[in-house]
């Protein structure tokens, strides 16, 4: 464990006008790791990952990647550095194909000039891998719901990351499409990207995940595996009250 | 193969209407130099509105600002119009510029009325001022040019060879890698950041060429009227014009606000000697409208759905085919 972390947020707080979203909030990720991050409702998840991904910039603390201050980045970035993450309401370019929604993060979120059929043709192996391939061609505006969360994630995986950072992906889907996500979530981290699961269906996200941190009310109240986490009593506290 | 073609084509046309310019009525010139004019306007247009997905309603006050710095150095220096086109387009893409930065906070609905105020901003200022005739106005006299058959045969001609250029860097735009990033844009900023797309530097490439590319459309129109004053630089069928000829045509691709100038621009030049000059805007607000309401693609989707509902059937066979194959 002497390696450094992928990820490394010290003490981050952020504040909207007099509400504390986060306070004083220190977390990390190593290379290649399965993260949870879990808590209740407007406990501070989605602000957390906005600082690490540069949509929020954090007023205190730092947020460092791979041995790099990135604090005060933008995104875009932020991406290129090795950050990608996908949204928990699926936001497509939605007047392109499947295929040409990968083609943007292929195109932007890398140094290497390819050519337009290089992108098209490593588009279509991330789509194999995500289980959209027979879809690359259609509009994105119309595809199913469990379908944009594939082409989140697809896109995601496009900017070649080493952390990937899921926001709720399996919100509202049912049992077997949460298996199907699941499942591809796990191929993706077998090839080496470390994965931050923000999630509220605790089944997938103790079934994922090697190491959870849990957020109330802005603050961290726990940290460790999976089954330290469900016999914690005052993580029980925070979902259940007293 | 239409790739390859554009520039022969355009080469072709180019010399073949400079050509006519020496045959035809100067009506005819001066009608064309309209539509050029709008055609321009309505490219640049479109570069932010259509392929960026910003919304600009200061047309006017980039054309006029264009028409200002001519009117500025005509009375300071009167210098060549080789100096005064890109002295416009300087001036007028600064202005982009700024208008640029304010994308960072302003967005949809927002920051076009922002360019509104913008547009009414450059009025007052420009009705204030004396130096460019202030509410009265400023004349300007246009020399002798031996080789034309008229000064407004030559302003025509440079006007062509304009509207080509701008045609062609939009059309370069639209296949290019930042063309990618703004249409990125225009469907969802907040992904495209996250997709690795630097926003910002895009929106400023898109709106100083959208400003640049006015100010050069304005550039020329002193020296075509000889008189500026600014109701009529800042003249509402101007703005109109720029917004309701690429919606007509299609905003989706460079090739939609060609189309769209060249309809409306000869509508309106036709209606305005065979009807009447004040029916104009009538035409373009009931056209706008009808599009809008029933074709909001404009003309190009009407032929993009015209034919996919030729194809239609084709492609339920082979969509039928391939389950069978798997």
């Amino acid at each position: 464990m002497m390696s450094q972390p992928l990820l490394d947020v010290q003490g981050l707080s952020k504040h909207f006008g007099g509400f504390t979203a986060l306070d004083n909030v220190s977390l990390h990720v190593e290379p290649g790791e399965r993260f949870g991050l879990i808590g209740p409702n407007g406990s501070g998840k989605t602000t957390m990952i906005n600082c690490i991904s540069g949509a929020l910039i954090n007023e205190a603390g730092k947020v460092v990647f791979q041995g790099r201050d990135i604090t005060g980045l933008k995104p875009h970035q932020r991406t290129h550095l090795g950050i990608a993450r996908s949204f928990q309401l699926p936001r497509p370019f939605a007047s392109m194909t499947v295929l040409e929604n990968l083609c943007i993060p292929l195109e932007y979120a890398t140094d290497s000039r390819t050519t337009m059929a290089e992108r098209r043709a490593e588009g279509m192996q991330i789509l194999e891998l995500i289980g959209l391939a027979d879809k690359a061609e259609e509009h994105s505006g119309g595809l199913t719901q469990i379908d944009m969360r594939k082409l989140e994630l697809a896109r995601a995986m496009a900017a070649k990351p080493d952390l990937l950072i899921s926001d709720e992906a399996m919100a509202g889907l049912s049992g077997a499409e949460v298996n199907e996500i699941l499942g591809r979530l796990f191929t993706l981290n077998e090839r080496g990207v470390g994965v931050i699961m923000i999630e509220h269906v605790m089944k997938a996200v103790m079934q994922f995940s090697q190491r959870i941190v849990v957020l109330d009310a802005g603050k961290k109240i726990a940290e460790g595996t999976p089954d330290e986490i469900v016999s914690n009593p005052l993580v029980e506290k925070a979902y259940l009250g007293e | 193969m239409r790739v390859a073609s554009f520039w022969p084509v355009s080469a072709v046309l180019f010399v073949g209407v400079t050509a006519a310019t020496f045959f035809v009525n100067e009506y005819y010139v001066v009608a064309g130099y309209m539509v050029l004019q709008g055609l321009i306007m309505a490219t640049a247009w479109n570069i932010l509105g259509g392929f960026t997905g910003y919304v600009n309603f200061g047309s006017a006050g980039f054309f006029a600002l264009g028409a200002y710095t001519s009117v500025v150095l005509y009375t300071a220096i009167d210098p060549p119009l080789w100096v005064v086109i890109p002295a416009a387009a300087i001036v007028c893409g600064l202005l982009g510029l700024g208008a640029g930065y304010l994308t960072l906070r302003l967005r949809g609905v927002y920051f076009a009325i922002a360019t509104l105020a913008l547009a009414i901003v450059l009025e007052t200022l420009m009705v204030n001022w004396d130096y460019v005739g202030g509410a009265t106005g400023a004349f300007i006299i246009t020399p002798d040019v031996p080789l034309f058959a008229s000064y407004n045969a030559f302003l025509f001609v440079i006007m062509l060879a304009l509207a080509i250029g701008s045609v062609g860097l939009a059309r370069y735009l639209n296949h290019s890698r930042i063309g990618r990033g703004l249409t990125a844009i225009r469907d969802d900023e907040v992904a495209a950041e996250c997709a690795g797309v630097p926003t910002l530097r895009l929106k400023l490439i898109s709106t100083t060429i959208m400003g640049a590319m006015m100010g050069i459309a304005g550039s020329l129109y002193p020296y075509f009227v000889t008189f500026v004053e600014p109701l009529s630089a800042f003249n509402l069928i101007v703005a109109v014009n720029a917004i309701a000829m690429p919606m007509i045509g299609g905003t989706s691709s460079w090739i939609g606000p060609v189309i769209g100038a060249l309809l409306l621009g000869s509508v309106q030049e036709w209606t305005k000697v065979n009807i009447s000059s004040e029916l104009n805007l009538l035409i373009v607000g009931v056209l706008l409208v009808g599009f809008v309401a029933l074709a909001p693609r404009g003309i190009l989707g009407l032929a993009q759905d015209f034919r996919a509902r030729l194809r239609g059937p084709q492609k339920k066979e082979q969509g039928d085919d391939e389950p069978a194959a798997a």
